[in-house]
């Protein structure tokens, strides 16, 4: 190979390492070592705080809720766009792609018009005692908002890829259009599903900006595990927030090693 | 010899398709179409690519809908009847193998979801593995399969739920030339010995010859003609048939086989002057090519030892060709050259006589 070969390559990989180091391993390494600071007992006190743990619960109800919708919604989406004549399905495919264009909080102020005090459904749903906004319901919806293309988007190429031979030969063998769905779509997609789970989980996990607008951010009422980090943050409260932050990033890794563990056991 | 051999006899049912005509949007892929498939015989739809026989077939399967007409199958109406109840066995070209199941589970799959007890699936499942040669082989995933044995086992699943028609789309499309050969002779026999009705689909006549008792020859969504492959051979219904099933030469406006095609030393009125090509002995037959005078279009001769030692024929030398008296022929309106723009299966074509006519 010539010298200016193994310039060109040794270049494009210090870039791609550097970037990686700057941007995402020193900055979490930082932090790591920071929450640590004052030695293990005190994290242990930081998130075993009731508003950590109240924040750390809401986060994970909210995952619970919002994760199994987006996946039920997602591969209906997909079926929708990839395997019917749906006149209208490009419009679900650029609906499907709301989200990634449109800024978290401008989600959360629209459902603030919709849903909240002076919004259109607001007065009604009070009437009826239902609060929606500045309370858990407005989260989830939030939530949802924001983590559903992933399960779509990740679902849409491996159904478009596995063709319809698969499920034609069922179809001719006498299984319903359930047991098809059952036996033999969903086994050739679970790669695609999995995949759109972990991104699902972890945009639901981390989102901030929508739910900081529709939340109110009440400690111990309101507050998601990304909104006590930031409370903590803005409050001096340096290991705290570390700490919360570190349970945020374990349940993260936690899904993608279960997931991937799932697929080991497979192969 | 067992047990589902003889279901499958007992099940079996002749096919009758009834003024089929069949639309999508502009483009009618069916016209017309009307054919009787005998109680246990075996048929091929032959035909070039476009020519609506992969549609027939999923038509009768119930995966498509005629725009108008019937399918029956044993002599009952299936329009009422969705893929799922209508009990036929059907083979992709691309084996449409379920993936992420074993050979074993790929073929009990339609016994499953008629809810069969387990010892009876296995039962079942076993006996059909050793039918289609795979002993030893249910419990692999079907990467670990070659094309060959891919096909067999979609052949043992279609063929579990006792079917009373099997229909094979292009079967051997996606295999190479050998294990192609071997498969079909293959299918044949295991035909001879299931008899269950079968319609497979082909664009290659030899296959077709080679195992089909009827063989239906499709053009433009129509049935250009149904018969024994003799019957095609020998009397063509039209050009198309002729030029598609067996070799033809054209000379002088005129499709010939190069069997009838005779070679003369001197002119006649009815003749065309050829250039000897090239003289190829086989054994006892033999083939002469060669080109013609005007406008250098390929012809060739198929001649026994002793007509080629009787006229021996050097290359670069001037020769008379013409149909023999006895020949089958028929018109050469280039209607031929127009089915076969796109593909070219293993048929001689000559190129057109004059230059400057569209290939």
């Amino acid at each position: 190979m010539s010298g200016e070969g193994r310039l060109t390559r040794y270049g494009l990989r210090f870039v791609a390492l550097f970037y990686l180091a700057a941007l995402l391993l020193l900055p979490i390494g930082v932090a790591l070592v920071k929450t640590f600071d004052d030695g293990i007992g005190e994290v242990i006190t930081q998130i075993t705080k009731p508003d950590a743990l109240h924040a750390l619960k809401l986060s994970v109800i909210t995952v619970l809720i919002a994760v199994p919708l987006n996946t039920i919604f997602g591969i209906a989406a997909a079926h929708v766009i990839v395997r019917t004549n749906f006149p209208l399905k490009w419009l679900i495919g650029a609906i499907i792609d709301m989200p990634f264009a449109v800024s978290p909080v401008v989600i959360g102020l629209s459902l603030i018009l919709v849903y909240g005090t002076g919004g259109w459904f607001g007065a009604d749903l009070a009437a009826q005692g239902i609060q929606i906004i500045f309370s858990t319901p407005g989260i989830v919806m939030a939530v949802i908002f924001v983590s559903l293309p992933f399960v779509a988007r990740e679902v849409i190429p491996v159904m478009q890829e596995i063709g319809t031979d698969q499920e034609t030969a069922a179809e001719t063998l006498g299984a319903s259009p359930w047991q098809t769905f059952y036996k033999i779509t969903l086994p050739a997609i679970r790669w695609g599903v999995t995949y759109g789970i972990v991104l699902t989980t972890a945009r639901a996990l981390g989102e901030f900006g929508a739910v900081t607008v529709v939340s109110g951010n009440i400690s111990g009422e309101t507050q998601t595990l990304p909104l006590y980090v930031s409370k903590q943050f803005e409050t001096f409260n340096s290991v705290g927030a570390y700490s919360a932050s570190l349970i945020l990033a374990i349940l993260a890794l936690g899904t993608l090693l279960f997931m991937n563990l799932l697929r080991r056991r497979e192969d | 010899m067992t047990d589902i051999t003889e279901n499958l006899k007992a099940v079996s049912h002749g096919i009758e398709v009834r003024d089929v005509s069949k639309n999508f949007g502009d483009f009618q892929a069916l016209e017309d179409v009307n054919l009787i498939v005998p109680d246990g015989s075996m048929t091929a739809l032959l035909g070039p690519s476009g020519s609506g026989k992969s549609t027939l077939l999923r038509t009768i399967a119930g995966l498509e809908t005629p725009t108008t007409g019937s399918v029956l199958i044993g002599g009952e109406d299936q329009a009422k009847k969705p893929v799922r109840t209508r009990n036929v066995g059907f083979v992709f070209q691309h084996y449409a193998a379920f993936k992420h199941m074993t050979v074993f589970d790929n073929i009990a799959f339609g016994l499953k979801v008629r809810k069969w007890k387990k010892d009876k699936v296995r039962a079942r499942v076993n006996e059909l593995i050793e039918l289609v040669q795979l002993t030893g082989l249910g419990g692999r995933y079907p990467s670990q399969l070659s094309g060959g044995q891919r096909q067999r086992m979609a052949l043992a699943r279609a063929l579990a739920v006792e079917p009373s028609v099997l229909l094979l789309d292009e079967p051997f499309g996606a295999l190479d030339a050998k294990v192609r050969k071997d498969l079909r002779t293959w299918l044949r026999r295991l035909h001879d010995e299931v008899h269950v009705t079968t319609i497979f689909v082909t664009h290659d006549q030899e296959e077709a010859m080679d195992i089909a008792e009827q063989i239906v020859v499709m053009n433009e969504g129509k049935i250009e003609q149904t018969g024994s492959a003799t019957d095609l051979y020998d009397e063509p219904a039209n050009e198309f048939v002729m030029g598609f099933v067996g070799e033809v030469n054209s000379l002088g406006g005129k499709l010939v086989r190069p069997h009838d095609t005779e070679i003369l030393p001197v002119e006649t009125p009815d003749s065309v002057a050829v250039t000897i090509d090239r003289v190829v002995r086989l054994g006892f037959s033999g083939r002469v090519e060669m080109l013609t005078a005007n406008g250098g279009q390929e012809v060739w001769a198929q001649l026994t030892r002793s007509e080629l030692e009787t006229l021996d024929l050097e290359p670069g030398s001037r020769a008379y060709v013409r149909p023999r008296p006895d020949a089958v022929t028929r018109e050469d309106t280039g209607a031929l050259d127009d089915a076969f723009k796109e593909e070219s299966p293993a048929i001689h074509r000559p190129t057109p006589a004059e230059p400057g006519l569209p290939v």
